[in-house]
């Protein structure tokens, strides 16, 4: 039983990842097909679990509703929302053609999934503007430098920025010091932890692949 | 009650109301405000506009409709102006609720510029699979999309008989919100394929991208409405982005001044504490 339940898994991790990693620097057909055909599969195992996904939300959801446990009335709307759009889909809107402009599903798209999700994000204006005034506070030196870098990108990235400035010399003009602001020290930053994590990544899949780390498996460090 | 507790116990209902009236004006009466290009914007430009007449671009929409105001028109500008140099544009998408709104635009500048599906442009649809899907459009772009948005083989559009992976391609243009977005086209296509590339993104990601834009494996970004505005400032043709400028300088100036009220409420009363 070892053999299947830990050893082959193992072996097989191990050998698509070499295989996927070779394929990067060597574009011989015997490389590059098997791993081809290993991305092939990849794509078709990640949209089966949209189906897995929709069961599960479908199962969980349920549930909750069934058992009128917290917020249940809301996740009634979301089966219901759901179950209808497939509906539209599957049987209302042409069959396999029900992508197409002036179907059933394409209106449901463009005059209730369009406004509802332009509408959520548009609330982010509103939210920020309240959190800026009533938790933004400058309480230590870091929290200044970081007030002043965000006023000065907030306002130089807006043409009223460049308006306000506009009599000084270039150097000086808002929209100056936010470009050199998002250009060097925010670069500088973003670099720095972008190489950080990319080191991680690199540490964390090598010991995927040597079999170092088998959480995937649900087994603990060996 | 003095200000200081009147204004730090205000409703925020108040704010809102304000936000959305500050937004609402300018939209109605437009200041019209000079907009300068940045050099991020203007490289992007550049990019598009040195690729010669008639070439093929892959335009990666990988979006939904909550970012579509930031990014449908710097996605409008930049199909008509590849359409504008007659270049073949084939379309895709990584987010599953973003093709219809690249479909629309594809369509719609296609009809106004009299271009035609299938011989200038195709738009594959969507495909899950993030990163996998990059790396296996690469090599293949007919394997991994066998067939097109509405269904049709694509091995029986003329445009996706001349191309199959990015040895024909001159520019990828990537309109992104996230993940998957530039960061991974970056890492997973422009890396490995040394295909020149150019980002769109939402403003909240585009200083992620700018280590990207200095190593040069982009080579122009837009961020944001703002960026799409430069855009249209640089095509020379005014839309939705450079219209919604002036809300945006409002509502960040409102932003700021709230910033700056909430901090002498803040100091006033440290100081009357101590």
């Amino acid at each position: 039983m070892d053999l299947f339940k830990r050893h082959l898994p193992v072996f097989l991790t191990a050998a698509i990842g070499i295989l996927t990693i070779l394929s990067f620097f060597i574009p011989h057909p015997l490389v590059a097909n098997p791993a081809q055909l290993l991305l092939d599969w990849a794509i078709v195992t990640v949209a089966s679990g949209y189906v897995l996904g929709a069961a599960n939300v479908l199962k969980v959801n349920g549930e909750d509703a069934l058992r009128q446990r917290v917020d249940w009335p809301y996740k009634i709307v979301l089966l219901l929302a759901m179950i209808a759009m497939m509906i539209v889909g599957f049987f209302l809107s042409g069959g396999t053609h029900f992508l197409d402009a002036g179907t059933k599903f394409t209106w449901a798209y463009d005059n209730l999934y369009v406004p509802m999700q332009s509408t959520m994000f548009a609330l982010l204006a509103f939210f920020i503007a309240s959190a800026a005034f009533r938790a933004f506070r400058i309480r230590t030196v870091d929290a200044g430098l970081l007030a002043i870098a965000a006023l000065i990108v907030m306002i130089g990235r807006v043409p009223v920025g460049q308006w306000i400035t506009r009599e000084l010399p270039i150097g000086l003009q808002l929209p100056t010091w936010a470009s050199w602001l998002l250009e060097w020290p925010q670069n500088a930053a973003k670099r720095g932890i972008a190489i950080g994590a990319g080191l991680g990544v690199m540490a964390t899949g090598l010991r995927i692949i040597l079999g170092i780390e088998r959480n995937y498996m649900r087994e603990e460090k060996s | 009650m003095n200000l200081g507790d009147r204004l730090e116990k205000l409703d925020r209902r108040w704010i809102f109301l304000l936000v959305g009236i500050l937004v609402l004006l300018p939209l109605l009466f437009p200041l019209k405000l000079p907009i300068a290009v940045s050099g991020p914007a203007s490289r992007f430009y550049e990019a598009v506009n040195a690729i010669p007449d008639g070439s093929i671009v892959v335009v990666s929409g990988d979006f939904d409709p909550a970012s579509g105001p930031e990014l449908m028109p710097m996605l409008t500008s930049a199909v008509r102006h590849l359409y504008t140099k007659n270049c073949k544009v084939i379309a895709l998408e990584l987010w599953p609720g973003g093709p219809p709104l690249v479909d629309g635009v594809l369509h719609s500048l296609g009809d106004a510029m009299g271009k035609k599906y299938g011989v200038d442009y195709v738009n594959l649809g969507y495909k899950s699979g993030n990163e996998v899907v990059m790396l296996a459009f690469g090599s293949s772009f007919s394997r991994t999309f066998p067939n097109d948005y509405s269904g049709t083989a694509v091995n029986k559009l003329p445009l996706m008989q001349s191309v199959d992976n990015f040895d024909g391609v001159k520019l990828l243009i990537n309109i992104s919100a996230g993940y998957p977005g530039t960061k991974e086209w970056v890492q997973q296509a422009q890396g490995r394929y040394h295909i020149r590339m150019v980002s769109g993104s939402t403003a909240v990601q585009a200083p992620e991208l700018y280590p990207y834009l200095q190593s040069g494996q982009i080579i122009g970004l837009l961020g944001g409405m703002a960026g799409a505005a430069e855009y249209e400032k640089t095509t020379g043709v005014t839309g939705p982005a450079t219209k919604g400028m002036d809300a945006q300088s409002s509502a960040h100036v409102f932003i700021m001044i709230l910033i700056l009220i909430g901090n002498v409420i803040y100091f006033s009363r440290r100081a009357a504490k101590s």
